[in-house]
């Protein structure tokens, strides 16, 4: 599954790389275990929306950040996420919902 | 002939949505020169705890990092309050982090076990009340 097929199910915030394939799913809200945790190509499901999100999405180089529960990111951060070039989406679903429904086309 | 590359980043207190930006760069300047994607990772994690650290911790600081052929070196120097017992902050789940950090979704006590879980060599100098001085090093070889 490519991260442009994501679209479909969850609203686009910011597409970069959206033909990269989506090698695995990784839920997890506290930053400091995402850091060393996130896989690398994954999507990370979230509802932890701020701008160290983004840095950690980048560092970690997690293919897409999903934000569950309708999660925001605030206008700045959206433009943060334009110029890293960091792939995010967002959806209503509780974090389960939204990470399983990727999980069974992954 | 003397092939390092150095690069310097100065790290500002209490700035985080600042935070990471030397992290960045410098994993953006490895991808140019053609690191092994893991060894980036290791790198740029590493590099943003130890950001990270500076920004809740210390008054911010300076970092240098040295790039040559076998390895690259990461030597993170604050003037901060230091660490009393660098032993208990080794343990993952040890902090001291203020509840706005936590706030964040940081502040787990994960940073510095993190950073040597990513290196393959790691110091800690501190002297309470002078400051504390961190150097990582991530060898090239058996990190591909």
């Amino acid at each position: 599954m490519k991260v442009k097929d994501l679209s479909e199910k969850f609203k686009v915030i910011n597409m970069a790389d959206g033909e990269r394939e989506i090698e695995d799913v990784f839920c997890c809200d506290l930053l400091s275990i995402a850091m060393g945790k996130a896989p690398a190509g994954s999507a990370w499901v979230t509802v932890m929306a701020n701008v160290n999100t983004l840095a950690v999405a980048s560092l970690t180089d997690v293919a897409c950040v999903i934000l569950a529960e309708n999660a925001r990111l605030d206008d700045m951060t959206v433009s943060k996420a334009k110029e890293q070039e960091i792939t995010v989406f967002a959806t209503e679903e509780p974090i389960f919902k939204a990470a399983l429904s990727i999980y069974n086309n992954v | 002939m003397d092939d390092t590359i150095v690069l310097e980043y100065t790290v500002d207190a209490e700035d985080f949505t600042r935070a990471g930006e030397a992290s960045s760069d410098v994993k953006k300047k490895l991808k140019q020169m053609g690191v092994s994607p893991n060894v980036i990772r290791k790198v740029a994690i590493a590099m943003y705890e130890g950001e990270i650290n500076m920004v809740i911790h210390a008054q911010g600081g300076e970092i240098k990092v040295y790039i040559t052929p076998e390895n690259i070196k990461m030597v993170l120097k604050d003037v901060g309050p230091g660490i009393p017992d660098v032993e208990k902050a080794m343990q993952a789940g040890w902090s001291t982090a203020p509840e706005e950090v936590r706030n964040l979704g940081f502040g787990a006590g994960m940073g510095l076990p993190n950073m040597k879980k990513n290196t393959d060599s790691m110091e800690v100098e501190t002297e309470i009340g002078k400051g504390t001085t961190i150097t990582m090093v991530v060898n090239m070889l058996g990190n591909e």
